[in-house]
């Protein structure tokens, strides 16, 4: 437990210092919801649940370090998992105070059953092509993955990564069959490091989350695909000012960074 | 009770009549310390059943029973379960039977250690599954050199999975049996010219036999139900390894309405089968 947060810090840290590197440090010229100053926010406290897509894990772990070394009294608990299944947790009136989707979709799902009012687009993804370090199938192209002798594993259709992934193939004219159909992008990729399978497709900040436990395979541009990420503070969240605080920390220029530093693109 | 402390002022037919309604009563009625947390404790396993059969959607269950991937979940399921049931009487008996019988230092580590699936989440039993049985798995890795087969995402890995999980529901309700059988009968038969395994069965199987289905039905019933090794283990894909938990859990994502749908036939089908065995169990204890 302790080492994997140390070690996430040192990631975290290493992100940061390569964006720093990267890009003039004015990224997230935040799009709506004004953010208030952070050093003079009044008295927030107490515990916000944030319901993120799993793909937003290491990312969002470290805005809710931000978040709680900013705000000291707070504390910031996160519900990781597929996008469709946290929607359906929300409208069946789980304690949530914010949602993070990972498509719009999901989102307007939650919005449609009025848990949600105005969500915010603060990032958006592509996919890539995961394989273990030894790239068993020698996997070097997205049209390997028809070939039949090779192993794949993709997101079940209704999570956000396994649509995408239907888009690239629709668009690349492919047919891939799946061994598994797995039930979020964390799980695609566990069973990628574990070398269950050949290949994965996962979005592009999963392979870069993972490190040097995968490779990644490019997708060409002209077949690849999107999938918008919107946020937004629950109607009926049990601590909504320190939750649209949090929500106001991951659109701010500083959660846009961290963002870009873990490879998602803009909105 | 006896005629001596009788009252003189009372009938005997008076007397019997009054005993009688008492003992009625004092059969019929519970307890108040027992009979609330009975009632709560039915009330809150009945509760989730009634609100199934409330809420489930009647009018569309024809549409969503009529999918095809349903009955595919719900073939793979009863065929996995039966499977690692045949497989955990075939393993299993014999190593409860060992266990119990087998008197040396070290059984109780070693029954310990094979009953740790009962206390692992099932999640856990899938990743180490997968460490001994996966491709690149301490077992897996050679099984895959050998003959090139590998068992994950495969309807096989569904009934390791299973068996995995269930087996030692299996091995603890007759293990315990096996302990509490007669070893007189036993020993009878040995002393009348049987050789061991000739004993073990036609005299231990035997006596264990009810023990032995109680625990077959309840590692079916445990294999029906698995979810967490057989999704980390096996994959989730329709017709292959998507056992009706698995298709449950996908269309709560999705449809919740034929996630309802779909544990309600779970729930029939369970229903109806420990039903046809209890009869069976309970015809032929009555017969024998």
């Amino acid at each position: 437990m302790r080492r994997s947060a140390l070690t996430l810090t040192t990631v975290a840290v290493a992100g940061l210092l390569l964006a720093g590197c990267g890009s003039s440090s004015t990224t997230g010229t935040s799009s709506a919801t004004p953010s208030a100053p952070v050093s003079s926010t009044p008295a927030l406290s107490g515990t916000v649940n944030v319901f993120a897509a799993a793909s937003l894990k290491e990312a969002f772990t470290k805005l809710g370090q931000q978040f709680e070394a900013t705000h000291p009294g707070t504390k910031v608990v996160f519900n990781f998992g597929p996008s469709s299944g946290l929607a359906t947790q929300i409208t069946a009136g789980a304690p949530a105070d914010v949602f993070a989707s990972a498509s719009t979709k999901n989102m307007d799902q939650v919005v449609k059953a009025a848990a949600a009012t105005s969500p915010t687009n603060f990032a958006s993804n592509v996919m890539e092509i995961a394989v273990p370090p030894t790239n068993p199938a020698n996997v070097t192209q997205l049209s390997d993955l028809a070939k039949s002798a090779v192993k794949v594993a993709l997101c079940q259709k209704a999570v956000p990564c396994g649509v995408t992934a239907a888009k690239v193939f629709t668009k690349a004219k492919l047919t891939v069959t799946p061994v598994t159909q797995e039930v979020d992008v964390k799980a695609v990729l566990t069973k990628v490091t574990l070398g269950e399978v050949d290949a994965g497709v996962v979005y592009v900040t999963d392979v870069r989350a993972a490190g040097a436990k995968v490779k990644g395979v490019v997708i060409p541009a002209d077949v690849n695909a999107s999938t918008k990420y919107p946020i937004a503070t629950l109607t009926k969240a049990p601590n909504k000012a320190t939750a649209q605080a949090f929500t106001d920390h991951v659109l701010s220029a500083d959660g846009a960074s961290v963002l870009t530093a873990d490879g998602f693109a803009k909105p | 009770m006896t005629s001596q402390d009788r009252p003189p002022a009372e009938s005997e037919p008076a007397q019997r009549s009054r005993h009688a309604a008492r003992a009625a009563q004092s059969r019929g009625a519970i307890p108040w310390p027992l009979g609330i947390p009975a009632l709560l404790a039915a009330l809150f396993l009945l509760a989730p059943l009634a609100g199934l059969l409330v809420r489930a959607p009647w009018l569309g269950l024809p549409r969503i029973l009529a999918d095809s991937q349903v009955l595919d979940a719900l073939r793979l399921s009863l065929l996995c379960a039966s499977a690692a049931t045949a497989l955990s009487l075939v393993f299993g008996v014999p190593l409860a039977w060992v266990l119990a019988r087998w008197q040396v230092r070290g059984i109780s580590v070693l029954r310990a250690l094979v009953t740790l699936p009962l206390v692992l989440p099932p999640v856990v039993g899938g990743v180490v599954l997968l460490l001994a049985f996966g491709r690149q798995g301490i077992l897996g890795r050679l099984l895959d050199e050998w003959t090139g087969i590998t068992l994950p995402f495969t309807t096989a890995g569904v009934v390791i999975a299973e068996t995995f999980i269930a087996m030692p529901f299996l091995i603890i309700t007759v293990e315990g049996a096996f302990r509490a059988a007669d070893r007189g009968f036993e020993e009878a038969a040995a002393t009348l010219g049987a050789s061991r395994l000739t004993v073990f069965r036609t005299v231990t199987l035997p006596l264990v036999g009810p023990s032995l289905l109680a625990g077959a039905v309840l590692s079916w019933a445990r294999a029906l139900g698995e979810f967490g090794a057989t999704i980390t283990f096996a994959g989730n894909f329709p017709g292959r390894t998507q056992t009706m938990p698995l298709a449950v859990y996908v269309a709560l994502e999705n449809d919740p309405e034929a996630a309802v749908a779909l544990s309600l036939v779970l729930l029939v089908v369970s229903i109806a089968v420990l039903a046809s065995l209890r009869d069976r169990w309970l015809t032929t204890g009555t017969a024998g």
